[in-house]
């Protein structure tokens, strides 16, 4: 087995019985970079000097016996939304093609914390919207099971590269499923925290009241070891919950004698493919094998979720992308007759065309005579959304459904039809209104050989069930590496 | 026709709270362009918005003090437009549940009792400045104010003249003062006001079609904007026109007012609740809590100075109308001067002194002014010495004995002294002398003169007096 092939807990404990050192597994994720980052292109930036850097660091410190952490002399990337202090974080925007934050986000700098090495930043969606990363200004991240499909999106590039062992993890940002559908598509374990669990501060926001930060992993355990180092109350973000999250780790039993299972019926029915099907239900039943009890049930008003998704985070975008106008940072059109105009050039150039469509639309729904019909009304869908779950929850412990509706598209597939690439977050975007936690791991294959995902939605603040659900249903299922 | 004006303001105040409303950075005037200024308030990219609690126990401060009720469940909201000095491209504001509503504030005018009603107080931040000159052709922005915490303070359109309008802003800055929810400093920008003005013939119940003016920075320019507005939307009518709804911008250097933007242009601000911040939840302790820290208010101290000290109504008014000049009257009366003595100081020459230089603050210490009462009553200087003394406090505030010491005042109060003196200038007026043994009165003044001039001012003028008469009677 290859170096770059180990899971993070696996590298990390090699690390840390000295078997090899952070600068060799550093190394090794490096030339993975240069071998294979041609074809998948899931990065935007990569620093070969400042993860040695770090990484002899991180050895000095493991060595000084300083750095402990199950994480400890780790390679990681980052998407390109998270703010790193005097990198590039550019959202795979024009507009901040060559934006240097000055400052860390608060991930970033727990992560610093936990002693990991920081590789590169990696591709998304144009400021995390969309479902297949080819919204990037900069490049389009391919699939590593089938370079000629994409890899879903935002998180695109987090997903295809710890896919593509280019990183032994990675962080995403997940507002409709930007972390799960991406981490479906490319075999990976994506998990989307309870809102409020992860701090914002630094991630770029697309929809503030949705996004939530959170791990693609290589398998259940590093997703946990990741949730424990980046979850908790941060004072610089006030929708930061101050709560102890315990420690996810120690949740993983692998005992789900008990669990009581919904599965809503409303995501297992048309417009979802037999392959995911087969395989999400052929995964229920090695769960009910161990133990758990599965049941169908209902969850009568999430088929109004969509709508009311592409309402509320099109609105809080087309107010958090405003401060993108030319004059502080970032892009400025080169030709311009006065101030309006600056900021209509350089919006116009800056921002790509799936951007600007959230952008009017946003506008649109917040518009005095429209604000009601609209924005409110889709904030009262989400009320009566949350509340469906939080009865579903009254008697199931996790709800099950697949991941996506299909395995990845064709590169090129949906980029004509807005309505039907929406759709490819059918499964996920509830979760994002309801603010659940919910883990996305790979069921099976199709024919064709492509991933197919599994989601574990839980109850706020469920994460340690959903993990311990998915870390025993992880053991019945028997991975395909892509290959490259 | 008689008409009557209808007048409603929004008054903005800087709060004074140590730090910004969102982030850590220090709430200062002034400084370096930009260097105020951190990763949240300047709107970098991921940023997030922490509201700093002490603007809202600062809003419930001012909202108590204006008899206002407290929102117990208030949340922010987002005013979206574009601009420089904006650098969020939207301003964290509160719609529709301020933090204070339902208020009212009593004033005085011309003897008549008034109650004017608050709408609501809101939290806000403040946005930076654009710098247009030194820097050639472009403009520039300076940031240093963003995120400088601001209340927003709504009135009823109850006020019926500009005079009522003036008084009412002298009575809210005083209730700001007193609270020290602002400093109130308006050549900083402290203080600011936009003025709504509509007229009706006198009678009429419904409102007419009202104006706002913005770009309102002082109270002397508000009162002449609404005169002026007054005044040009009467000419409307009278004319057979109809006024039209429509921002106004005045300019105070040419003292008029220009159309800014007609109703049709009005911006959609798209206000919608703030998703980076957490409902604000007041409850009854908490409003206690600021309730107990709410001092003296200028309305009961203006009754304590008439029944404790016996100041006229209007000197008490005066002087309890600024905090200041309240704080520093009873710091005079605790270091042992008159009152009464105090109050007329006050009153004459350094409110002259005050006005004449645009002064907001008396520069020289309370104890100074008490030490200078003292100097007088004790008979070491005269009056006239007495304002020389004043004059160089407000020039050079030091110890008032120093400036006598330096400046030569002390007066002399020798017998001696004073009767050589007299004899000196009744040796040199026998004309004078002749007239006042004649009986005509105002020789007697013009050797007093005399005497004062050969003593350069110094001379007590009571025993000149004294001692002239004498002299004069014993010829």
């Amino acid at each position: 087995m290859e170096l770059f092939q180990y899971t993070a807990h696996e590298i990390a404990d090699k690390i840390k019985a000295k078997e090899i050192s952070s600068v060799e597994a550093t190394k090794a994720v490096l030339s993975r970079i240069d071998a294979v980052e041609d074809k998948v292109e899931s990065y935007v930036t990569v620093l070969p000097e400042h993860a040695l850097a770090q990484a002899e660091e991180m050895d000095k410190k493991i060595a000084a016996g300083e750095a402990t952490g199950p994480l400890a002399g780790v390679p990681m990337a980052l998407k390109d939304n998270l703010c790193t202090k005097d990198i590039l974080t550019t959202c795979s925007s024009k507009m901040l093609y060559n934006f240097k934050p000055p400052y860390n986000a608060t991930v970033t700098e727990k992560l610093k914390n936990a002693d990991t090495v920081l590789v590169g930043k990696v591709n998304m969606d144009e400021f995390a919207m969309g479902s297949s990363t080819e919204n990037s200004y900069f490049k389009k991240t391919k699939n590593p099971y089938d370079i000629t499909k994409v890899p879903g999106g935002s998180s695109g590039g987090s997903a295809a590269c710890v896919s593509a062992d280019e990183a032994y993890f990675a962080l995403g940002s997940d507002t409709g499923g930007s972390i799960r559908q991406p981490a479906a598509l490319c075999g990976c374990v994506g998990m989307k925290p309870t809102y409020g669990s992860v701090s914002r501060y630094g991630l770029v926001a697309f929809a503030s009241s949705l996004d939530q930060i959170g791990p693609l992993t290589k398998d259940v355990r590093d997703c946990a070891a990741v949730l424990d180092t980046i979850m908790g109350h941060d004072p610089k973000d006030s929708t930061s919950v101050n709560i102890d999250h315990g420690n996810l780790l120690s949740a993983l039993t692998g005992d789900i004698r008990g669990l009581k299972i919904g599965l809503p019926q409303e995501y297992m029915g048309a417009g979802i493919s037999s392959d995911v099907m087969s395989a999400v239900m052929g995964a229920v039943d090695n769960m009910r094998g161990l133990g758990a009890e599965a049941q169908e049930m209902h969850l009568p008003l999430n088929e109004y979720a969509l709508p009311a998704y592409y309402m509320i985070s099109s609105a809080e975008a087309s107010s958090n992308l405003a401060r993108y106008d030319g004059v502080k940072y970032g892009f400025r059109a080169e030709h311009f007759d006065g101030l309006v105009d600056m900021y209509c050039q350089t919006r116009s150039e800056g921002f790509g065309a799936e951007v600007k469509r959230r952008i009017m639309i946003g506008t649109y729904a917040l518009s005095s005579g429209y604000y009601d019909a609209y924005y409110k009304k889709a904030q009262q869908v989400r009320t009566l959304i949350m509340q469906d779950f939080q009865k579903a929850f009254e008697t199931y412990d996790v709800l099950v459904t697949p991941a996506t509706p299909t395995t990845a598209f064709g590169i090129g597939e949906k980029t004509d039809n807005p309505l039907e690439m929406y759709m490819a977050d059918i499964c996920t975007v509830s979760v994002n209104i309801g603010g659940l936690p919910a883990l996305v791991l790979p069921c099976g294959y199709d024919a064709a050989g492509l991933p197919i995902g599994i989601q574990i939605i839980g109850k706020p603040f469920g994460e340690a069930q959903v993990l311990n659900a998915a870390y025993a249903l992880e053991q019945t299922i028997t991975k395909v590496r892509p290959t490259l | 026709m008689d008409y009557e004006t209808v007048i409603g303001l929004e008054i903005h105040a800087e709060l004074s709270t140590n730090t910004k409303i969102y982030c850590g950075c220090k709430n200062e005037f002034g400084g370096e362009p930009n260097t105020h200024v951190c990763p949240v308030c300047s709107g970098m990219p991921g940023t997030l918005p922490v509201l700093n609690k002490k603007v809202v126990d600062y809003a419930i401060k001012a909202g108590l003090a204006m008899n206002c009720d407290i929102t117990p469940y208030g949340k922010q909201d987002r005013k979206n437009y574009f601009y420089p000095d904006l650098p969020k491209a939207y301003q964290i504001s509160q719609f529709d549940l301020p933090v204070c509503q339902h208020g009212h504030i009593d004033i005085e005018v011309e003897g008549q009792k008034r109650t004017i009603g608050i709408t609501r107080i809101h939290i806000e931040e403040d946005a930076g400045k654009l710098v247009h000159d030194d820097y050639g052709s472009g403009s520039m922005v300076d940031y240093n104010r963003c995120g400088v915490p601001l209340i927003e303070i709504v009135t009823e359109p109850d006020l019926r003249s500009s005079e009522e309008a003036r008084v009412f802003l002298d009575t809210l800055k005083s209730i700001l003062e007193y609270t020290e929810v602002s400093d109130c400093k308006m050549q900083e920008g402290s203080l600011r006001c936009d003025v709504n003005v509509s007229v009706r013939p006198v009678g009429q119940k419904e409102f007419g079609t009202r104006c706002e003016m913005k770009n309102v920075n002082s109270f002397r320019a508000a009162v002449r904007a609404m005169d002026y507005e007054r005044k040009r939307q009467i000419e409307v009518l009278e004319d057979g026109g109809e006024v039209v709804q429509e921002t106004r911008r005045w300019d105070d250097t040419r003292g008029m007012s220009v159309v800014l933007r007609s109703k049709e242009d009005a911006q959609d601000y798209r206000y919608f609740p703030e998703p980076d911040l957490v409902p604000i939840v007041i409850s009854d302790e908490w409003i206690e809590e600021i309730r107990a820290t709410i001092p003296e208010m200028p309305a009961q101290r203006k009754a304590r100075y008439v029944s404790e000290y016996g100041l006229p109504e209007y000197d008490a008014f005066i002087i309890t109308a600024s905090k200041h000049m309240a704080d520093f009257f009873d710091a005079c009366v605790a270091a042992g001067a008159t009152p009464k003595t105090v109050a007329n100081w006050l009153m004459g020459d350094i409110l002259k002194v005050m006005n004449d230089k645009e002064l907001e603050e008396i520069p020289f210490a309370a104890a100074d002014l008490a030490k200078l009462i003292a100097l007088i009553e004790g008979g070491t200087i005269s009056n006239s010495a007495a304002k020389k003394v004043l004059d160089e406090m407000f020039a050079n505030p030091h110890d008032p004995e120093e400036i006598v010491k330096e400046k030569g005042l002390v007066q002399i109060s020798d017998e001696g002294a004073i009767k050589a003196l007299v004899d000196e200038v009744i040796a040199a007026n026998p004309q004078s002398v002749a007239d006042y043994k004649a009986g005509k009165g105002k020789a007697m003044g013009f050797l007093v003169g005399q005497c004062m001039k050969a003593s350069q001012g110094k001379a007590n003028p009571q025993l000149i007096n004294k001692l002239l008469k004498e002299a004069l009677e014993a010829l």
